[in-house]
């Protein structure tokens, strides 16, 4: 492994509740200052990874069984979860998860939290997530269970970066949202992973926006990896074009081609 | 005496154990707040902290200046102790376990009072003046006076804490959201185990002001009771719904048993709340939770 990687996971197998495994022995890289998406179908164990590595995983009775994950040089084994956030592992978590009693700006006070103890701190306030977020600007004193819900996912990103992490874990941000707000919210994030250079795992479902951002892409099914590869070639691959970006199924096939109907059975279940 | 100095003289003294409704509520809401637990033993935390102070001055003949901080501190001691070792390994668990278990935890407290400290009723060792005070012509206390000024400074420090201070966000980021929480580096356990101190030093508080002016005795912890009606009133998670709260049944309290009759206190403390409830179940000034449709 790559000593200039800012998160390595070695192996990890995952069990909830002492009976269900949901990872099976799962390893991937994010090398310092770029965009790495887990791509793979519901149930998969995409959630879970991202659960694994901020340690919120205890919370729901999950517990890792094997493997090791290293954050920044550092096993996180035994760390809290807090402790994590303010060593710089943001993690944005599936479903936005704001405060909803809270205003937009308690929020953003919220994750002030992160920088706790840290030497040298970023004086500006909220204005460099105002700046990403104007529209965040405009409702800071509302409160955000009734911001929209691209409003919220703004939010959520917001609060990442008032954080100032070295890794934000993005877990599903289109979830829920129109297509036009997809892409404004992944222009966003691929201009905060330029501007900032800060490294991102991001998972998604939606293969064609998160490829545009990221430069590595780790394909996951039923909690392994099963296909990775740098984007530009993930995209050339046929099967990926076909099942995640739903483009390039016009070649003629017969259903004899057994392999590609399995892979194609349990991509798209 | 004219009528009107008299209902004035009733309301003064109404105010007064209101102000004490109000502080032993906000131990309710603390806790309520940051952990979503309605610590039905609040009462009997309180109870504890008048029996330490007792314990304090009577017993060892510390002066009360020293016996106050000291029942305060124990008080949140207690809490502590009970978040750590009952609160906190519930975690995760359903309200209503909880909801007993600090049930169980009130009947335990008086029981050791008991056996400590017998269950006679006892007067404290005074240490507030009892020359009477006079605002205008109308007679007020003065040990229900000192309640009144303690409790409104105490909560008038708390409203202003949770306005301008970042522990008050942390406090309902926690209680909205405990993952989101722990994802916004806020140092969850750590939230818990302040709350419950800090709700434990403020029954403690309420507890030594309540037995100064009544005395003390291992039921007095019946007291919570009137207070949690406050909360539910007022709010669970409302530090302004406690003060306002508290102050209004404590005058209704007051009025009811001069001029209507002392049995009648109880009817219509529970009365009130049962009315709150069915029109306002969230509370007066409790927060509506946001539903997304």
């Amino acid at each position: 492994m790559s000593t200039d990687a800012i998160l390595e996971i070695e192996n990890i197998e995952l069990v909830y509740n002492r009976s269900v495994q949901v990872l099976k022995g799962l390893s991937l890289t994010v090398p310092r200052g770029q965009v790495v998406t887990l791509l793979g179908s519901n149930g998969a164990g995409k959630s879970s990874t991202l659960k694994a590595v901020s340690r919120l995983l205890f919370l729901e009775n999950g517990d890792l069984t094997a493997g090791r994950i290293r954050f920044d040089g550092m096993d996180t084994k035994g760390q809290s979860p807090h402790a994590l956030v303010r060593r710089g592992l943001f993690h944005v978590m599936e479903g936005r998860r704001v405060f909803e009693d809270l205003t937009v700006e308690e929020n953003l006070t919220a994750a002030t939290f992160a920088t706790t103890g840290r030497a040298e701190k970023r004086p500006n306030g909220f204005d460099a997530v105002y700046e990403y977020f104007p529209r965040l600007h405009e409702r800071r004193k509302a409160l955000a269970g009734y911001l929209s819900g691209g409003e919220q996912q703004m939010l959520a990103i917001g609060r990442a970066l008032v954080a100032d992490p070295k890794l934000i874990l993005l877990d599903e941000p289109s979830l829920g949202l129109s297509p036009q707000l997809v892409e404004e919210i992944f222009t966003i994030i691929g201009k905060i992973s330029r501007q900032t250079g800060v490294s991102m795992l991001l998972v998604e479902q939606n293969a064609a926006v998160a490829f545009a951002v990221a430069q590595y892409g780790y394909i996951m099914e039923s909690g392994r990896i099963q296909l990775d590869g740098p984007t530009d070639r993930l995209l050339a691959d046929q099967d990926v074009r076909e099942f995640y970006l739903g483009t390039g199924g016009d070649r003629e096939r017969s259903y004899r081609d057994i392999k590609h109907y399995k892979r194609r059975k349990r991509w798209l279940s | 005496m004219s009528e009107w100095l008299f209902f004035l003289e009733v309301t003064l003294a109404g105010l007064g154990s209101g102000a004490l409704l109000a502080l032993t509520a906000l131990a309710y809401v603390l806790i309520y707040k940051a952990t979503r637990v309605v610590n039905l033993a609040v009462g009997e935390m309180l109870m504890l902290g008048a029996y330490l102070f007792f314990a304090f001055a009577a017993g060892w003949g510390l002066s009360a200046w020293i016996a106050i901080p000291l029942a305060i501190i124990g008080g949140g001691l207690v809490g502590g102790i009970v978040e750590r070792g009952l609160i906190r390994p519930m975690l995760g668990e359903s309200a209503i376990s909880v909801f007993m278990v600090t049930v169980g935890l009130g009947s335990v407290i008086v029981g050791l009072v008991e056996l400590v400290w017998g269950t006679d009723p006892r007067a404290l060792p005074a240490f507030i003046d009892t020359s009477p005070l006079f605002l205008g012509e109308a007679y007020v206390s003065r040990k229900i006076a000192v309640a009144f000024v303690t409790a409104a400074i105490v909560i008038g420090l708390f409203l202003i804490l949770f306005r301008f201070w970042r522990g008050g966000v942390a406090l309902r980021a926690t209680a909205t959201d405990q993952a989101a929480a722990y994802s916004c580096g806020i140092n969850v356990p750590g939230v818990y185990s302040a709350a419950w101190v800090i709700g434990g030093a403020t029954a403690a508080g309420a507890g030594l002001l309540l037995g100064a002016i009544g005395g003390i005795s291992p039921v007095m912890g019946v007291f919570g009771l009137s207070a949690l009606v406050v909360v539910i009133v007022g709010g669970l998670d409302s530090v302004l719904g406690a003060l306002i709260g508290g102050l209004a049944l404590g005058m209704i309290q007051s009025w009811t048993s001069t001029y209507v009759g002392g049995e009648y206190t109880n009817v219509v403390t529970f009365g009130i709340m049962i009315f709150a409830l069915m029109l306002r179940p969230y509370g007066l000034f409790g927060t509506h939770e946001i539903e997304r449709l």
